[in-house]
């Protein structure tokens, strides 16, 4: 059998796995909610400015969806920068693309097989933060009904299919950071470069929404499509800022993508 | 029809803004050759290598490696195997894992030759080891390692004794001798004069990105050795006695003293001298002059202009 996209996306993953970085991401994923729940737990009281941050000692189903809340500020951005910042760019540091490069496989082949593999561990990311954040919420405030952003009561079963589906809408704009991570692992060549480019990417977009004048961008801005799930919380589901996501996303996810798959396929792998 | 040669370079060419790195180069590289590609260090070694690899897109010019276009597909590296300068590998994996790595990416029964790939270049002892903690020797070997799992018919080896202790260099060569043994074909790309004239039996010496001399190794040693030095009462008299006698040539004064020839014959040197000695030109030394192959390399490659041995007039092709 030939080797290609699938051959690399295994090695992708096999060396991710062998890295220091995979664990520092994967392991703040796992870690931050546990703290979250420990600190609610010991000092009482909770977030109540934010969406269902009162429930939080009602319903284990309410941490996740404080946490979704919170982490989109910046650290589900650097999570996946992290990796999707440096997928590319440790070729670079390492200077092994040439080594893989002059095997058997095509370089789209090799750039699909990492695109693949930045996805993969990004849904590894927030599935979880979604699995552990939902363990330690129920172990500490219950398996129980929650409150919708309407006002109406969902069933704790219920609630949890839209907690999971919640996460897989907060996805969405997670797979556009780490296109844009892959651009800039692509184009700065340089790890360190390219995650905290991604994070001020990502930070930048959040400050344009705030400017006075440009309040008409809200919706359009990326940051915005990380509230895209809370459509799900109410009754009936409001589907438009999850379709509004989905579109909005694509503008910045597929341009950056085609963009670093362009430069990835012509640049001149020589040394330094 | 012929099958195509393993490497056949064509006008290539390549420029970084006004900088030009690799000038209009052609290369035949034929089956079972063992090829010095032999130049200063920044002659456009490297460059050449990664464009022929596929690795770098020529300014101009082309690259066939069996007939195909590395340029096009990986397609064209089937059989072909090789590093551009220190081979690379990921440090945070084992050589045995690295090595799985690229044998994955290889496709085919690759992944069957890494022990006995690991046994020829004698690392299967560290093969467990993260290839963070290799020393640069043992790197080389494994470099090796990973292209014999292509089971290459052509190998591009990039200045491979490089930093190397003198025993590395020999095993080395030993194993680069070992491989052209079993049919082969090298490109190799040195700095070092000796290593090539040990090991290949034809050479291109760039400088400056040009190809200044393409051919076997024998008749470099040839053009580098044929020529005499004459040393006389007046040099000046002896230049004009010389270039007047039949089969006599290429005659140069050279800047300390006496001049250099070169001759048909030994029958017309003979009578060289005689003629010098009716014109009243007395020899103070009349000698075959054997100018080192180091000589001629340094020639072509640093371009100090001749005055040591007669002008190999192959050789300065496109020098200038």
């Amino acid at each position: 059998m030939s080797p290609g996209v699938f051959t690399v996306y295994r090695w992708e993953l096999r060396k991710l796995r062998s890295q220091k970085r995979t664990y520092l991401g994967l392991g703040a994923a796992a870690l931050v909610p546990i703290i979250f729940v420990v600190a609610l737990a010991t000092r009482g009281g909770g977030p109540n400015d934010v969406a269902f941050g009162r429930y939080v000692h009602d319903t284990g189903l309410a941490i996740p969806l404080v946490l979704l809340l919170f982490g989109s500020v910046w650290m589900f951005p650097l999570i996946t920068a992290l990796v999707a910042g440096d997928i590319v760019a440790a070729e670079d540091r390492n200077d092994t693309l040439k080594t893989i490069l002059t095997r058997s496989v095509e370089r789209h082949q090799v750039f699909a097989g990492k695109i693949l593999a930045t996805f993969t561990y990004a849904v590894a990311a927030i599935a979880i933060t979604g699995v552990v954040s939902l363990s330690a919420g129920i172990l500490a405030s219950g398996f129980n009904s929650i409150v919708s952003l309407s006002g109406t009561r969902i069933s704790a079963t219920e609630g949890l299919g839209l907690v999971g589906a919640s996460l897989l809408v907060y996805l969405i704009p997670i797979v556009a950071i780490a296109c844009i991570g892959l651009l800039f692992s692509t184009l700065f060549r340089n790890s360190a470069a390219a995650i905290v480019g991604t994070l001020m990417f990502s930070l930048l977009v959040q400050l344009v929404g705030i400017l006075p004048g440009l309040e008409g961008l809200g919706p359009y801005l990326l940051s915005t499509q990380f509230n895209a799930w809370q459509g799900l919380l109410r009754s009936p589901i409001d589907w438009a800022p999850i379709v509004r996501a989905l579109w909005v996303c694509a503008l910045y996810g597929i341009p950056a993508l085609v963009a670093a798959g362009l430069v990835f396929l012509r640049r001149d792998v020589a040394g330094d | 029809m012929t099958a195509p040669a393993p490497i056949e370079v064509r006008g290539l060419c390549k420029s970084y803004g006004e900088l030009v790195a690799v000038d209009d180069v052609d290369l035949t590289v034929e089956a079972g050759d063992v090829f010095g590609y032999l130049g200063p260090n920044g002659a456009g070694k490297t460059t050449s290598l990664r464009m022929m690899l596929g690795l770098i897109v020529p300014s101009a010019g082309s690259v066939r490696l069996f007939g195909r276009d590395p340029q096009v597909s990986v397609k064209a590296l089937a059989g072909v195997a090789g590093f551009v300068e220190a081979p690379s590998f990921y440090p945070y994996l084992n050589g045995r894992t690295n090595l799985d790595l690229f044998a994955a990416l290889d496709g085919g029964d690759a992944r069957e030759r890494i022990v006995e790939a690991l046994e020829i270049v004698g690392l299967s002892h560290r093969a467990k080891d993260k290839v963070g903690t290799y020393s640069h020797g043992m790197r080389q070997r494994l470099g090796i390692a990973a292209s014999l799992l292509r089971r290459p018919r052509l190998l591009l080896l990039d200045e491979p004794a490089t930093g190397l202790d003198p025993g590395g260099m020999r095993d080395m060569r030993d194993l680069i001798r070992n491989l052209s043994g079993q049919g082969m074909t090298v490109l190799l790309s040195s700095h070092l004069l000796t290593e090539v004239e040990e090991l290949c039996n034809r050479v291109a010496i760039v400088r400056e990105g040009r190809v200044a001399y393409q051919g076997s190794l024998a008749e470099l040693r040839r053009q580098a050795g044929s020529g005499y030095l004459l040393r006389t009462t007046d040099d000046e008299r002896a230049r004009q006695v010389a270039e007047a006698q039949a089969g006599i040539g290429e005659v140069q004064i050279r800047a300390e003293s006496g001049l250099t020839f070169s001759a048909e014959s030994e029958s017309a040197v003979g009578a060289l001298s005689l003629a010098l000695a009716e014109s009243g030109t007395l020899a103070l030394e009349l000698s075959p002059r054997h100018a080192t192959l180091e000589d001629l390399f340094f020639r072509l490659t640093e371009g100090e202009e001749a005055g040591a041995a007669p002008r190999p007039d192959r050789a300065l092709e496109g020098a200038t």
